[in-house]
């Protein structure tokens, strides 16, 4: 069974007792501006102003709002394609992540990476990445290069439940253990890797995390939609990888509304409409947060529209924003491939590295 | 000049590097406590440490990512393959993570990270272990590729390799690392040789051998025959480098012989002989006075009888054959 003792209510966590009247709404409105950006996301998407996938996050929210509200100045994150909420929640901006769904060149990475590859490494986000499980190594090379440096931190590494049948994430839970690196896998555990639920493709008995302990590792499970529950537990792990420098895996149980990506909008393939309209009824983080800081006192039916409004306008005009910018000019298609011709140094002059001449 | 085997000049470059930058370290399958399964990295373990001499489970996607994500966070890790021919366990971090970070970043991550080992057969170790992936890893934009030939070629590209700021991966041969040659003397300055830029290993006037690795050194051998032999006098050019390509050089020698022989240990099918060639059709055609031809691998799978391998190589025998098609 799960290591950590169920507390009744979470709330009385001391990582949660400490918590400010303005922290909680800080949280309700990043789970704002998370759910509305994908929203306006969705709408454009629909009109066909984007290219390729779009992996929505909504009903996820409080995972990435819950999770990265702990990281401090050592703390870094990763992810994989699912990565708007990660994004948003580390602290990058709504117009960089819009133009880059855009593919605009004002986009975080110029238009070159798009809704799966958005990075911000002042902050510590180290981006979303587009194969599954393909960043849980990349993750375990962030705890080292912090253990290396002799800083006190970890690094959150996300994946989805279909990840953890990859054998990269398998070899990443072996070296974390056995080279004591101080990271956290977090498994986004939604139910449906892509469309196969998690019963048709994971062999397993209870959760997806025990699997830790075949690798001496310790593990949690989180119920997703209470926030205060995912800090409690999130935070226990992370004092493990900085006090200790010992990993964890946390399965965070949750919900995505929409499909794997928009371009299976028909998720009512795979699940019926009655399990979606439960889980929007009464397992949404952003309207059980909403509730409970009304029911605390902290917020006001009003200051809580007020915010989601503001969210709203801020999703609109960041879609406005990426609308507006520019494309790439077809000559920057050359850039950032090669730090040193980026840089034009001595060695960019010597042989050549583009074949299309 | 001091004359060093091809194992102990990139020793004395790992040396050389671990001293200068205390963000790199050595990584891989028994680096170590083993000294390395070629002795590529004997005694650096004993000198160094735990920290910076890093031995890892057989688990190649596992800790090639691991380097990937450190190098992101400004480590710089030296990662040994224990043959090239493992780079399928990892293909998803080799292509998709190193080749891809700095790109889909839009320029703010970099991956400053060195991928080395033996690559290609020669030693009867069968089809699984004597893969020849210069050119399939050239062919991704954000690598680069060296192939060096001699110990003193081999020290200068892995000092620049560990320095530079992109993925570098650097193909050695198992048959190499008990080749001498000599080796600048580290008192005498810091021994770099640049990314990109071909060597001319012999000076020829009749036609042009041109190849990378292990081959230049068959390419010298059959030289030497064909002057003695068939008073045919062949330049011999080392590429070096695959990406970035000293396509300069290349044509240069062209200019000059008018008779190009490419010879590549990789299989023909979409090798580096054939991005060579096409690149002397676009850029020297008016200047050959026949066809552009090759010597690969003979194009099956690695053969293990060893009584045949060499004949699946390109071997001097194999050269001449080919030059004397042209003479």
């Amino acid at each position: 069974m799960p290591p950590t003792p169920a507390l009744k209510d979470y709330a009385q966590a001391d990582v949660n007792r400490s918590l400010t009247p303005e922290d909680k709404i800080h949280f309700f409105r990043e789970m704002a501006r998370i759910r509305r950006f994908e929203q306006t996301a969705l709408k454009h998407y629909n009109g066909g102003k984007m290219g390729g996938f779009l992996h929505l996050y909504i009903g996820q929210e409080s995972v990435a709002v819950g999770t990265v509200s702990l990281c401090g100045e050592h703390d870094h994150v990763i992810t994989a394609y699912r990565c708007h909420g990660h994004a948003l929640a580390v602290g990058m901006e709504m117009n960089p992540c819009m133009a880059e769904l855009f593919g605009k060149a004002t986009g975080a990475s110029k238009g070159k990476g798009g809704s799966m590859h958005l990075f911000d490494p002042e902050n510590n986000f180290w981006g979303g990445h587009g194969i599954v499980g393909g960043q849980t190594p990349l993750g375990l090379g962030l705890a080292y290069g912090v253990k290396y440096k002799n800083q006190e931190g970890c690094c959150l590494c996300y994946l989805g439940d279909g990840a953890v049948n990859q054998g990269a994430f398998h070899e990443s839970l072996n070296i974390a253990a056995l080279f004591e690196l101080p990271v956290v896998y977090v498994i986004e555990n939604n139910g449906y890797s892509m469309g196969t639920s998690q019963t048709r493709s994971s062999a397993y008995k209870h959760c997806l995390a025990q699997r830790a302990e075949a690798y001496d590792m310790e593990w949690d499970v989180v119920n997703g939609e209470d926030l205060y529950e995912v800090r409690a537990k999130t935070q226990i792990a992370m004092e493990r990888a900085k006090k200790e420098s010992k990993p964890t895996v946390l399965e965070i149980d949750t919900y995505r509304y929409y499909g794997h990506s928009v371009a299976d909008a028909n998720a009512k393939k795979y699940r019926t409409p009655e399990e979606i309209n439960q889980y929007r009824a009464h397992h949404d983080p952003l309207r059980l947060w909403r509730r409970r800081l009304v029911e605390e006192g902290v917020l006001t039916e009003e200051q809580a529209d007020a915010i989601d409004k503001e969210a709203k306008q801020e999703a609109n005009a960041s879609a406005t924003f990426a609308i507006e910018s520019p494309a790439p000019e077809v000559a920057e298609i050359f850039d950032d491939v090669y730090w040193e011709t980026d840089n034009n140094t001595e060695a960019a002059n010597t042989g050549r590295h583009f074949f299309n001449d | 000049m001091r004359e060093l085997l091809y194992r102990h000049a990139i020793r004395e470059a790992l040396d050389e590097e671990l001293a200068r930058d205390e963000n790199v370290v050595v990584m891989g399958e028994e680096v170590a406590e083993y000294n390395g399964a070629y002795k590529v990295t004997e005694g650096l373990w004993d000198k160094w440490g735990d920290k910076r001499i890093v031995d890892t489970p057989i688990s190649e996607a596992g800790f090639i990512g691991m380097g990937i994500g450190a190098s992101m966070l400004g480590v710089r890790p030296v990662m040994e393959l224990m043959f090239w021919s493992f780079h399928s366990v990892a293909f998803d971090q080799l292509v998709n993570n190193a080749a891809n970070v700095r790109y889909m970043s839009g320029g703010l991550c970099h991956c400053p990270i060195v991928m080395r080992g033996p690559a290609n057969g020669g030693t009867a170790v069968g089809a699984t272990h004597s893969h020849c992936p210069e050119g399939l890893f050239a062919a991704f934009p954000g690598l680069k590729v060296c192939s060096p030939a001699t110990p003193a070629d081999v020290k200068g590209l892995m000092k620049t390799a560990i320095r530079d700021n992109d993925p570098v991966y650097v193909m050695e041969n198992t048959l190499l690392y008990g080749t001498k040659g000599p080796v600048p003397d580290p008192e005498d300055g810091d021994h770099l040789v640049p990314l990109g830029k071909a060597d001319i290993k012999r000076e020829g006037s009749d036609i042009s051998l041109i190849a990378h690795g292990r081959s230049v050194l068959r390419a010298l051998e059959a030289a030497e025959t064909l002057q003695s032999e068939h008073g045919i006098n062949a330049e011999v050019l080392d590429l070096r480098s695959i990406r970035p390509l000293d396509q300069q050089a290349i044509i240069d020698t062209v200019m000059k012989t008018n008779r190009v022989v490419l010879v590549d240990e990789s299989k023909p099918f979409c090798g580096v002989s054939a991005q060579i060639t096409t690149l002397i059709q676009e850029h020297a055609f008016d200047h050959l006075d026949a066809p552009v031809k090759r010597v690969c691998a003979l194009d099956a799978p690695a053969i293990y009888s060893p009584h045949i391998e060499d004949e699946q190589l390109p071997n001097p025998k194999r050269i001449i054959e080919k030059v004397l098609t042209l003479a």
